[in-house]
């Protein structure tokens, strides 16, 4: 494997940390500002592009910082799973720049020049470097700066509506992201660092004859509990209550930057800390992979009973992200390739999803799915692209979460796990329980008032062509996953 | 002169502190102006002393020309040298922040003789660090404990006398029981020198007077840096002195305190009969230790006065330094070391910036907060990033220490202790994220702060950036105290 020096991650993250400053020092320049935020999120998925062919040649690219003390850097380091959450943060990231303005231009008319719109694109800025940072941390004490940063920048995202729910919201999301990870995930990777003295990510697992197994054992349960960002129940009572958030922060951050940095997280650790062979000597995978499973369960029967749209996604988040969780666990090639590829492909049919909450929202004001009957017809793009997003989530072929399912599905039969491929497929079911409702009161049932005139009137056309081409994507993603595939491919190559 | 200057950085503020007041009977300024000056000579001495001893080593000056034991000795060496760098940069910065809020929050007559006292308390602080003399420590004691109290008193509250009348009478009794400790010590040895006596002790371990007066000098200290049960002094004194005092007595007073306990623990008494003879004395102030880092938190979470808050919130990080001392190995002494020089730092950017908005305002309410985030930026970052700190967010120097404390523990096989660190750093999230929530989200009314001056902004921001930039490149305090601790374990 050929390593190389590169400064190239680092812009990549320094980017929207310039924009941060660009966007604050020109106040109350809303179309200045526009032009700051798509430029960078432009360059910033350009940058990690470029990184792209080098990746796929089986290089790494390092870049070393400070070292804070002995033992602790702070380091970036571009590898195959790196580049994956990279890729997706960065191009979503792009999408969701011009989806942001579309919503916040018709949501805050009034506001909008003004300051308090200015601070929210710097935070969106500094949240999505850190998603980025996240990918490209070179070892674990880095990542959990940027995890931490991530937690940080987006509290003041989740409370921008400043009402008594959005501050409740807010403070709840705020206790259990930073409480769980000040609680357990510090004291984990205290641990791993006193028993090996490093942090460096490692193919095959740093902590392996380390350190006496009780403690093993320990740290793992720390470090699975302090990722709370990967919303594993009893850990999960954040993501509903951060719905409060403008749409574009829910539909980033909590389908993109803030849950996937925590699955990201979990995998890292898995592979990268404790290592395959680790874990299968130990038998937690398996522990692992059925409290996701039960988590994947769990999530979607709540969820069922959700009428507030952007709710019922969020549950439905819940219960995607285990099912990444659940991959990894498996310990086997199949499921951890899953598992990467399910990073992905969630990443965009949720986003999809979201990002047609969101668009109904700011037409008609509706969020209840009761109250959605026949919207199909006045918003046929939006939930046209709806309801390619909800078969991914069902993971029906043509659409790309039926690759990731399948995928999954292997990974269990090899680890011959028969009870967590019927949870898989009680959860496909259930997920159709949930979402099909949704497209057939859209499309096939009649507005409330009879006599109404259905007129198309969609979001506005930043928005629409945003979740247009996430949608599109996730189509794309079914026909041609070459490259997540390899790169997911080379991530267990190298274990 | 420069192989003069470790009396000389104590000298020259002393003489300035008697110049002070009556030049500020000339003009207020004056004796403002003297004060910064002793200040900043203390500091740019100090730095050269420390330089001086990373280049030759320690530095021993003899008073007068006398040969120690018979003279008293002045040492400088890694230890010594840290923590004066430390006590005079701080001096300067709160020196510049005290001008306008001094001028604020204390009646115009009494200005003049304030920098009077307040320079004295500085010569006191400064004169525990260097001297070597046991007897000479306790005078420079009881000069900065006099000082303190008289700083106190003159808060603008009411009640500020009532803190400095209390201050004085807890305070006294802990000096009285560090100077019978040292009448003991010299009866059982015949010598005042601490290095003398570091020789002479081993071999009389046994004899109850000296098993007294380290009792003595345990109980003395305890008073004197607030450890818990015995930090009933310390709320009052912190919320009702002036702001500039706050900060500086917070920062630095407790430190130099805990300073003088660890040079009587490791150099007088030595770490062998702790580890061998006296091994239930350090369990003893481990657990006395656990219960003020969680006890000082949870008493900080109670407070509805920001001051008060911050005020409990050090009888908990004095419990972290006393933890780091308690764990008697070498790794956990440096993270006790480096909690000196970080809660120096972290406290003083938090009672700076809490100044910041009481001036001309009074504010010390944190309900009162609301909505300032917007009104004062700066002053409030420079709060968070305090806040941060004493949290232990990595990249901040409470990380630092925490961290070394938390191996410090390990080696010891005292596993227990990680939670309680863990927990008391959650605690404090606890009481912070409440004042930070209030600054930043929370609507205030529309009443116009009164601007703050620069020299206060300043100094603040400056503190509080040293917080984040010690936190990252953390090895330059990790290298010196890693040098001092060599030095104590010998």
């Amino acid at each position: 494997m050929d390593v190389v020096t590169s400064v190239k991650p680092l812009y990549a993250i320094l980017i929207s940390l310039v924009t941060v400053a660009l966007v604050l020092a020109r106040p109350n320049r809303p179309v200045l500002r526009e032009i700051f935020t798509v430029v960078s999120a432009l360059v910033t998925f350009a940058i990690v592009l470029s990184m792209l062919p080098w990746i796929l040649q089986g290089g790494i690219l390092k870049y070393h910082l400070i070292t804070v003390l002995p033992g602790l850097d702070i380091a970036l380091r571009v590898d195959a799973l790196g580049m994956v959450f990279a890729l997706t943060a960065s191009f979503l990231w792009l999408v969701t720049s011009f989806y942001t303005i579309g919503y916040m231009r018709s949501h805050y008319p009034e506001n909008y020049a003004g300051r308090s719109v200015d601070r929210f694109f710097a935070f969106f800025l500094i949240a999505m470097a850190s998603a980025i940072g996240t990918a490209f941390a070179g070892n674990l004490f880095t990542l959990y700066i940027f995890y931490e940063i991530l937690t940080l920048c987006t509290y003041p995202l989740v409370a921008y509506d400043k009402t008594p729910e959005a501050l409740y919201g807010a403070q709840k999301y705020l206790v259990h992201l930073l409480g769980t990870s000040l609680l357990f995930f510090l004291p984990a990777m205290f641990l791993t660092y006193y028993y090996t003295g490093t942090l460096d990510f490692s193919t095959s697992g740093i902590l392996a004859g380390n350190a006496p197994d009780g403690v093993l054992v320990i740290t793992f349960i720390l470090f699975i509990a302090g990722i709370a960002k990967a919303a594993l129940m009893p850990f999960h009572a954040w993501l509903p209550a951060a719905m409060v958030a403008p749409t574009p922060v829910s539909a980033l951050l909590h389908a993109v930057a803030v849950v996937k940095a925590g699955v990201f997280t979990i995998i890292r650790v898995v592979l990268f800390i404790f290592g395959v062979d680790l874990l299968k000597d130990l038998n937690l995978g398996y522990y692992l992979a059925y409290f996701a499973a039960f988590t994947i369960i769990a999530a979607s029967l709540i969820a069922l009973r959700q009428d507030n749209l952007k709710r019922r996604l969020a549950y439905s988040t819940i219960s995607q992200l285990s099912y990444t969780i659940l991959g990894v666990a498996l310990l086997t090639s199949s499921g951890i390739i899953g598992s990467v590829l399910h990073l992905v492909i969630h990443a965009f049919g949720k986003i999809t999803l979201f990002f047609a909450a969101g668009a109904i929202y700011v037409v008609t004001g509706k969020t209840e799915i009761s109250q959605m009957n026949g919207i199909g017809k006045k918003m046929p793009f939006t939930m046209a692209a709806f309801t390619i997003g909800a078969l991914s989530m069902i993971s029906i072929p043509p659409v790309a979460g039926f690759l990731s399912k399948w995928y999954l599905t292997m990974g269990a039969v090899e680890a011959d796990q028969l009870a967590l491929v019927a949870v898989l497929a009680i959860s496909s079911l259930l997920n159709a329980a949930y979402f099909l409702p949704i497209v057939y009161r859209a499309f096939l049932k009649p507005a409330v008032e009879p006599g109404e005139q259905v007129n198309i009137k969609e979001a506005p056309v930043f928005m629409v062509g945003a979740l247009m081409i996430t949608s599109v994507a996730v189509l794309c993603l079914f026909f041609a996953p070459s490259v997540f595939l390899d790169l997911a491919r080379m991530i267990v190559a190298a274990m | 002169m420069t192989e003069h200057l470790p009396v000389l950085v104590i000298i020259i503020p002393l003489v300035l502190a008697l110049i002070a007041p009556v030049a500020g009977r000339l003009n207020r300024i004056y004796s403002w102006a003297i004060a910064l000056l002793a200040t900043l000579f203390s500091f740019v001495g100090s730095v050269l002393l420390l330089h001086q001893v990373m280049y030759s080593g320690t530095i021993s000056y003899w008073m007068g020309g006398w040969e120690p034991p018979w003279g008293i000795e002045y040492v400088i060496d890694y230890f010594s040298g840290f923590v004066l760098v430390i006590v005079s940069f701080l001096a300067v910065a709160v020196t510049i922040f005290a001008r306008k809020s001094v001028a604020d929050e204390i009646d115009e007559k009494k200005i003049p003789a304030f920098y009077g006292v307040y320079l004295l308390f500085i010569v006191g602080l400064m004169g525990m660090i260097v001297t070597g003399d046991i007897f000479n420590l306790y005078v420079f004691l009881e000069i900065s404990s006099l000082t303190g109290y008289a700083l106190v008193a003159m808060g603008k509250r009411r009640k500020a006398p009532l803190a400095g009348f209390r201050y004085l009478v807890i305070g006294t009794v802990g000096a009285t029981f560090i100077l019978l400790g040292i009448g003991y010590l010299y009866i059982a040895t015949g010598t005042l020198n601490m290095a003398d006596l570091g020789a002479r002790l081993p071999g009389l371990f046994n004899s109850k007077l000296v098993i007294t007066a380290f009792a003595f000098f345990a109980i003395g200290f305890s008073i004197k840096i607030a450890l818990f049960p015995l930090h009933t002094w310390l709320p009052d004194a912190y919320t009702y002195a002036p702001s500039a005092v706050s900060a500086l007595m917070a920062s630095t007073g407790t430190k130099v305190g805990a300073y003088s306990f660890i040079r009587i623990i490791f150099t007088v008494f030595g770490v062998q009969v702790f580890l061998n003879q006296w091994v239930s004395v350090p369990y003893f102030f481990l657990i006395i230790a656990s219960v003020a880092m969680l006890v000082g938190s949870i008493l900080a979470i109670a407070q509805t006065n920001i001051k008060k808050m911050l005020a409990y919130s050090s009888v908990s990080q004095i419990g972290y330094i006393i933890l780091g001392v308690a764990l008697m190995n070498p790794i956990g002494l440096q993270g006790g070391l480096l909690h000196i020089f970080n809660h120096a730092l972290m406290k003083c950017a938090l009672f700076m910036s809490v100044g910041c908005i009481a001036y001309k305002t009074g504010i010390t309410n944190i309900a009162d907060l609301k909505g300032l985030g917007f009104k004062k930026p700066y002053s409030m970052v420079a709060f968070t990033a305090g806040a941060l700190s004493m949290i232990g967010i990595p990249l901040t120097v409470g990380f630092v220490s925490k961290w070394y404390l938390a191996m410090g523990s390990l080696e010891n096989g005292m596993w227990y202790l990680i939670p309680v660190i863990v927990i008391s750093s959650v605690l404090m999230l606890v009481y912070f994220w409440r004042v930070i929530d209030n600054i930043f989200f929370k609507a205030g009314d529309a009443v116009k702060m009164p601007a703050t001056p620069a020299s206060m902004l300043i100094p603040t921001v400056v503190v509080a950036a040293l917080c984040l930039v010690f936190g990252t490149l953390a090895f330059i305090p990790v290298n010196i105290t890693g040098k001092a601790v060599l030095l104590l374990f010998g």
